[in-house]
């Protein structure tokens, strides 16, 4: 029962009539609040919160987005200039360009971390002596702060007194100061991706784990008695039964790495020239540096609306999993 | 005829064969080792002097200093060996520490303040979303709430915004209510984004409480809060905690909305280790000492939440 997972129930409160006997319902109103009161009570908070902090300010920013408000130059007199700001990021071949490299960054990122996620969960899935403490050093990385990871990974990238062009060196022969990971054009790229791989493919070998876990013996011990080899039955169980829960961290992937900002601003800030600026990075830029707020309002409603869609699939699939 | 069955089992893909199980364990030890190698390489720079810290090539081996720690919770001024001569023997091992480099210790530096506000905004939020979230989750869990599940996207997708984007609104909004810089401000935030992870993770744990339990406790005439609170709560504790813990984590790792809406007062550790500067540059061993300090106790949590961890970063959506 241990090796196994259990996936949660669907709702109970989809149940007619469940949550409410119907006899004792009356008594309870003597001496207590009504059962509908006491949900919108509870729920009622939570809603508000969310409302004041994340709904209001979109609706404000939405607003926002149709303007020329500039906060560096807030003595303009405001003027509402359409949809302008929108067509200047659309046609802008900048903001293209960020979307590419972004695009590049989710991509190349998640797929190292499957790999070597599912690689490792296959691994750890043999459940050797001693796989539990491993795990948890594995797990290590992806529980730290992002912004203080991409820190101390420029102490150990610099060509000089960093320990990784050191070790690389020791491996490849290529003296440690001709190369910079993180000053590089042709490296950088690579080097957010291998950070960030260091950081979350445990995340991906956790779910994957999961997913093996979930397939019960018996399949396996069928295919025994069928005689199907080993690369048989890894493509024709292991595989196809872990997909949902590949699919879940997948989509969480690449919904973070694509709004990333926090690991990748400390480690190159978006350098060198703009090889590594994610999208996050130059949207900071408009609306901290340049306060462009109108403009970057813009830009902040084409993201939600890209995560929005992208957290709806990954909705979807979470369900998909959970009713497994 | 058990013989027999243990036999076969023994012999199954299922339990792998101990040249399998050797290897598989041989080449996760090799990534666990690699994985660990960065957090340790940090944990010794913190014990560096200085001209260790920067040396080329870099040091593996070198003798330990506290200066790091020392240069980490002080702020210290130049002088020249004349005057520290004149001054009054060093009164501690630390000023000792600091006159060796002839330098006097001016005052302490601001690495507490920021620890303080850390601890203050991460557990006002943690609270805040656990009291929020829990009775959010039991309304969820128990009662029929019309749109149920399109309130619940709603909650999640709050969670997925760019935190970047969602600081746009909030710094003009907070400009306007004062509370840029504060740490309410900081701890309204937190409790939003932690909310959503709260009411998910502990809607989860609370399906997994029989909700016969409080049945039996209303009909022997418990109010419903009595038996939410005598009842209900106590069997959800574990998650509680668990859930607890995740939004502690996250209100102390983040980093975005600290550096783009606070940049005193109620600045937290992630923006502040990366300025933590000496004379010319990073002062690298009291950057890795901040460091240190400030994941050991996610280290901790981590080996706690073994068990939640997965739960935890799906939302509750798969559990072992």
């Amino acid at each position: 029962m241990d090796t196994m997972t259990t996936i949660l129930q669907p709702d109970h409160a989809t149940i007619p009539g469940v949550s409410k006997p119907a006899k004792s319902r009356a008594a309870r109103r003597v001496h207590g609040l009504s059962d509908r009161t006491i949900a919108w009570l509870f729920v009622a908070p939570t809603i508000a919160l969310l409302l004041a902090i994340n709904i209001f300010p979109l609706i404000w920013m939405i607003r926002l987005s149709f303007t020329n408000l500039n906060l560096s130059m807030s003595y303009l007199p405001l003027r509402f200039v359409g949809l302008d700001n929108f067509s200047d990021i659309l046609n802008d071949e900048d903001v293209w360009l960020r979307l590419q490299t972004t695009a590049q960054f989710v991509i190349s990122s998640v797929a190292l971390q499957v790999v070597v996620g599912f690689g490792l969960a296959l691994l750890i899935n043999r459940q050797f002596r001693g796989h539990s403490f491993w795990t948890t050093i594995i797990l290590l990385p992806m529980m730290l702060s992002p912004a203080v990871v991409g820190n101390f990974w420029t102490l150990l990238l610099q060509p000089q007194i960093g320990p990784f062009n050191h070790l690389i060196s020791l491996f490849t022969g290529v003296p440690p100061s001709s190369f910079s990971m993180t000053g590089q054009v042709s490296l950088a790229p690579w080097t957010i991706v291998l950070v960030d791989t260091w950081m979350w493919a445990p995340y991906v070998m956790l779910i994957c784990l999961a997913g093996l876990r979930s397939i019960p013996d018996y399949i396996y011990e069928a295919a025994e008695v069928d005689r199907a080899s080993a690369w048989r039955q890894f493509w024709s169980i292991t595989l196809p039964m872990t997909v949902p829960f590949l699919m879940l961290a997948v989509l969480f992937r690449a919904i973070e790495n694509f709004k990333m900002f926090d690991m990748v601003n400390l480690l190159t800030s978006g350098g060198p020239g703009s090889t590594t600026e994610l999208v996050s990075i130059s949207l900071k830029r408009a609306a901290f540096e340049k306060w462009r707020t109108g403009y970057s309002s813009a830009l902040a409603i084409i993201l939600f609306v890209t995560v929005f869609g992208a957290a709806n699939i990954y909705v979807k699939t979470l369900n998909k999993v959970k009713q497994r | 005829m058990t013989t027999a069955a243990t036999k076969s089992t023994a012999h199954s893909i299922v339990e792998a064969s101990p040249r399998a199980k050797a290897f598989a364990s041989g080449l996760v030890i090799l990534y666990a080792v690699i994985t660990i190698l960065p957090l340790l390489w940090i944990v010794a720079t913190a014990f560096k002097s200085q001209s260790d810290a920067i040396a080329y090539p870099p040091k593996v081996i070198f003798e330990p200093t506290l200066e790091g720690y020392v240069n980490l919770f002080t702020v210290r001024t130049r002088q020249t060996p004349d005057f520290i001569a004149k001054l009054p023997p060093p009164q501690t091992w630390y000023d000792k520490l600091v006159r060796q480099r002839d330098m006097v210790i001016a005052g302490p530096s601001k690495v507490v303040p920021r620890f303080v506000n850390s601890l203050i905004i991460g557990f006002g939020s943690t609270f805040l979303a656990v009291f929020l979230g829990t009775l959010a989750a039991y309304a969820f869990s128990r009662f029929r709430i019309p749109l149920a599940d399109d309130l619940l996207f709603f909650i999640l997708s709050t969670r997925m915004m760019p935190p970047v984007a969602v600081a746009i609104p909030i710094y003009l909004m907070y400009r306007q209510l004062n509370l840029t810089d504060t740490r309410l401000g900081m701890i309204l935030l937190y409790t939003a984004v932690n909310v959503s992870l709260a009411v998910w993770l502990l809607k989860g744990f609370i399906d997994e409480i029989p909700r016969e339990y409080e049945e039996a406790a209303l009909v022997d005439g418990y109010t419903r809060l009595q038996a939410l609170r005598k009842v209900v709560l106590p069997q959800a504790v574990t998650g509680i905690a668990a859930t607890a813990i995740f939004c502690l984590i996250f209100s102390w790792n983040e980093y975005a909305f600290a550096v783009l809406l606070t940049s005193g007062e109620a600045q937290t550790m992630p923006p502040f280790i990366p300025f933590i500067i000496g004379e010319g540059g990073q002062d690298w061993p009291a950057v890795a000492a901040a460091t240190t300090l400030f994941v050991v106790p996610i280290v901790m949590f981590t080996v706690l939440l073994r068990k939640h961890l997965l739960r935890g970063i799906t939302f509750g959506a798969v559990r072992k």
